[in-house]
């Protein structure tokens, strides 16, 4: 049934790396915004409120997360609207490619992007994070693969439904945005008014923000087991409806 | 040999539009079957019913002893398609498209690199798809069309958008198909082409199948008019040729007549009449009817209305 996965996977991969600003767009910049908002907080304004160097340990990196995820799903929902839109997906389909694993190698390549924008960002991160913070790599990758895995879902159901490639890109970002706004990112979700708290309770990405600080601060996943199983809630849902009203042409 | 394709009484319906309207039709084996008839007429959607792309409402469809509909996995190994309008990813490479197509069959027995030295697009093999012309674009659907060395190659919409030299090209190419033993079953709008191309056509419009047979057969069944125009200056040419049987209008014009009737025979007719009354010509030709005028009889209006 994955006949054909990896070799799709492989070429989408090459593809994306031949896009102008392909690899710039979404690897080097938001490498290079982590970094100078990292050196902005680390030399320019010390740190002195509790909130303020809250934010650099535990905000800026979860920001940068969830910002990279976005713009993973972003980009996932634009190819499969030009690829819907040019007839390549359909193309692909009458071929014994299983619709499946078209989907599939998209995700990866999305996944592997995601993983890549981190790694740089780590590496790059640790000249301005040097001391103190021990931050358990493996389970943040393991709670961002989760996130991740959950906001594409989304992503999906908006690449099934929106009508034009034109669309894909805002209709996504006025979706994703305000989401990441409420997700309790800038501010505490307890500190929103009641109308954006309740807002907040049933946006996916409020739960992708307290499990990904809690496991960079160093909570067990117990104490997140609500939060991933809202992920998994949010991932079969919307796999479910995207699988029902997805488009070919 | 037996049928390839059959189609019995097949309808699809796109809300209250009749796209396909009770369409039978069976394709042999080894043939090239031409469906024919305007943009619009159901000829995309009769096709991608039978390649199992689209599910039809009512009737059945058998494509090589399979539904296409039920073993559409199955199916696909052992057909061959290009889709009108289909793109590939813009900056995918010609040698990847061909591997990765090559990847998905069970049985490759054509090697992708003799396949692009077939189609003449060896030196295109390192090209991203988006700088390919037209015609090289559709030569490279031809090659993954093929790639799985097919039992039926369909083919939908071929030569649209493309000019003559090239359209000529990929003809030689399709009764390249042919000559390798494949049946193959193509759309197109163009008369021209299926009148060169086809052994078989079926006339389509609004959904319904007007006629069915060779082309032709087709002309001489709804177009038996045969016109032989020639140049004389034998004034008494005129009277001889209304003598001729079949013929029904004789003008003329200076030194020209244009001599009208019916039936095949006509043509050897007047040339038995011109030796027999040792008639001296200094031009002669006929003018036949084609598909194109076999369409505008059946429908009433021409095809490219």
């Amino acid at each position: 049934m994955l006949r054909g996965l990896w070799k799709l996977t492989w070429i989408e991969i090459k593809i994306f790396l031949r896009e102008p600003l392909g690899a710039i767009g979404s690897i080097v910049i938001p490498v290079v915004v982590f970094l100078v908002a990292g050196r902005m907080v680390s030399h320019g304004v010390a740190p002195t409120s509790l909130a303020a160097s809250n934010f650099v340990s535990v905000g800026l990196p979860v920001l940068a997360s969830v910002l990279i995820s976005v713009g993973a799903v972003l980009s996932l929902v634009t190819i499969i609207s030009i690829y819907r839109e040019g007839g390549i997906l359909k193309r692909l389909r009458a071929t014994p490619l299983r619709p499946q694993t078209i989907l599939t190698a998209h995700v990866i390549v999305k996944l592997l992007l995601t993983a890549a924008t981190l790694l740089l960002m780590v590496l790059a991160g640790k000249r301005y994070y040097p001391v103190g913070i021990h931050v358990p790599l493996l389970g943040f990758t393991l709670a961002l693969l989760i996130s991740t895995c959950s906001i594409l879902s989304i992503g999906f159901l908006i690449a099934s439904i929106v009508p034009t490639a034109r669309f894909a890109q805002p209709i996504g970002a006025v979706i994703m945005y305000p989401m990441i706004a409420v997700s309790g990112l800038f501010a505490p979700v307890e500190s929103l008014p009641p109308t954006l708290q309740a807002v907040a309770k049933v946006v996916p990405l409020t739960y992708t923000v307290s499990l990904l600080e809690g496991i960079w601060k160093g909570d067990t996943w117990w104490a997140h087991k609500g939060d991933v199983a809202a992920l998994a809630l949010v991932f079969i849902v919307c796999t479910a409806l995207s699988a029902k009203v997805f488009r070919w042409e | 040999m037996g049928p390839v394709i059959q189609v019995s009484a097949v309808r699809k319906t796109y809300g209250s539009t009749v796209a396909v309207d009770e369409v039978s039709f069976e394709v042999n084996d080894g043939e090239i079957f031409g469906l024919i008839g305007p943009n619009g007429a159901g000829k995309t959607t009769t096709m991608e019913c039978i390649e199992g792309l689209r599910t039809p409402d009512r009737g059945t469809i058998s494509v090589l002893g399979l539904d296409p509909f039920k073993d559409v996995y199955k199916l696909q190994q052992r057909i061959g398609v290009q889709l009108q309008q289909a793109q590939l990813q813009k900056r995918i490479k010609v040698w990847e498209a061909v591997d990765l197509w090559a990847s998905l069959y069970q049985k490759t027995a054509i090697d992708g690199e003799r396949l692009l030295e077939q189609l003449g697009l060896v030196d295109k093999r390192n090209a991203w798809f988006m700088t390919l012309s037209g015609g090289q674009k559709q030569r490279l659907f031809i090659a993954l069309a093929l790639i799985n060395d097919p039992d039926v190659v369909f083919l939908d919409e071929l030569t649209t958008g493309l000019d003559p030299q090239a359209r000529r090209a990929i003809w030689d190419l399709v009764r390249g198909i042919r000559e390798r033993g494949k049946t193959v079953f193509l759309t197109t709008h163009l008369m021209e082409e299926a009148e060169r191309l086809c052994d078989r056509v079926a006339i389509i419009e609004h959904g319904r199948i007007i006629d069915i047979d060779k082309p032709a057969n087709l002309v001489n069944r709804h177009c038996p008019e045969r016109t032989v125009v020639l140049a004389t200056d034998d004034l008494t040419a005129g009277d001889r040729f209304r003598t001729i049987p079949r013929v029904e209008a004789v003008l003329c014009s200076d030194s020209q007549f244009t001599i009208r009737g019916r039936g095949d025979d006509l043509v050897t007719e007047v040339i038995h009449c011109l030796s027999e009354n040792q008639i001296r010509v200094t031009d002669f030709r006929t003018i036949l009817p084609n598909l194109e005028d076999v369409f505008l009889k059946l429908t009433g209006h021409s095809i490219r209305d």
